[in-house]
């Protein structure tokens, strides 16, 4: 089960909205071990693409390095799917590498940049195998 | 002294949970093939076909290796390696 606070929702949805039609992308850091997402950072996808994305190298490196500073790791991945279902694809699937992540999908096939309705669902993506799981969303 | 190279999450089941390793050699290539040798496996994770993979991040010193020669990035001891599953997908 993924539990996410109200005000991350709504970043990650605004978030999605903004950049449509390309794929938003961001984590939600939490002390490590703990899987308790706190700290939402919107990320640059360095592919600025409609179907593909992918975090900033140096971007992803300075997450780290802090991550590692405050002994956080990443809790969340979320990203955006502008033309298909929050449905994690075959390249999702392939090139999940944080083991302990939940992988958030929201899809803005549906609105677009507009106001309106929104897919979000959350997944666990281990070898291979997409394992979706209930979203318990906090005030 | 040697090189340290930080190891992934993921890529812990090659190092027995290890977070770092550590190897020698003038190029990243020759720290990644001395890795090998104590951590058979590895090495196939991050490269192909004589190139780093292309979605694997990894930085000498904090600086990408895509802009110091990739593989053939020059590395000393004391040096830091970072590796980094890239965050990515469609």
């Amino acid at each position: 089960m993924l539990k996410i606070a109200r005000r991350h929702v709504d970043t990650i949805i605004s978030h999605a909205r903004a950049d449509h039609p390309d794929e938003a992308c961001g984590v939600i850091i939490g002390a490590a071990g703990s899987d308790q997402p706190t700290r939402l950072v919107q990320m640059i996808n360095a592919e600025r693409s409609p179907t593909f994305f992918r975090f900033d190298p140096q971007e992803q490196l300075r997450l780290y390095n802090e991550m590692d500073a405050n002994d956080e790791e990443i809790v969340v991945v979320y990203h955006s799917h502008t033309m298909t279902e929050a449905y994690p694809s075959r390249t999702d699937i392939e090139l999940a590498a944080e083991p302990q992540a939940h992988y958030l999908l929201v899809s803005t096939a549906g609105s677009g940049n507009q106001d309106g309705p929104v897919e979000l669902r959350s997944y666990r993506i281990l070898d291979g195998v997409v394992t979706e799981e209930e979203i318990e969303i906090t005030e | 002294m040697s090189v340290e190279v930080r190891i992934p999450t993921i890529l812990r089941t090659f190092t027995g949970g290890a977070k770092a390793v550590h190897g020698d050699g003038a190029t990243l290539l020759d720290v990644i093939d001395d890795i090998e040798v104590r951590h058979p496996g590895l090495k196939e994770r991050l490269v192909e076909e004589q190139a780093l993979r292309r979605f694997v991040n990894v930085y000498v010193n904090d600086e990408d290796v895509r802009f110091a020669g990739g593989l053939d990035a020059p590395t000393a001891d004391g040096d830091v390696v970072v590796v980094l599953p890239a965050v990515a997908g469609g």
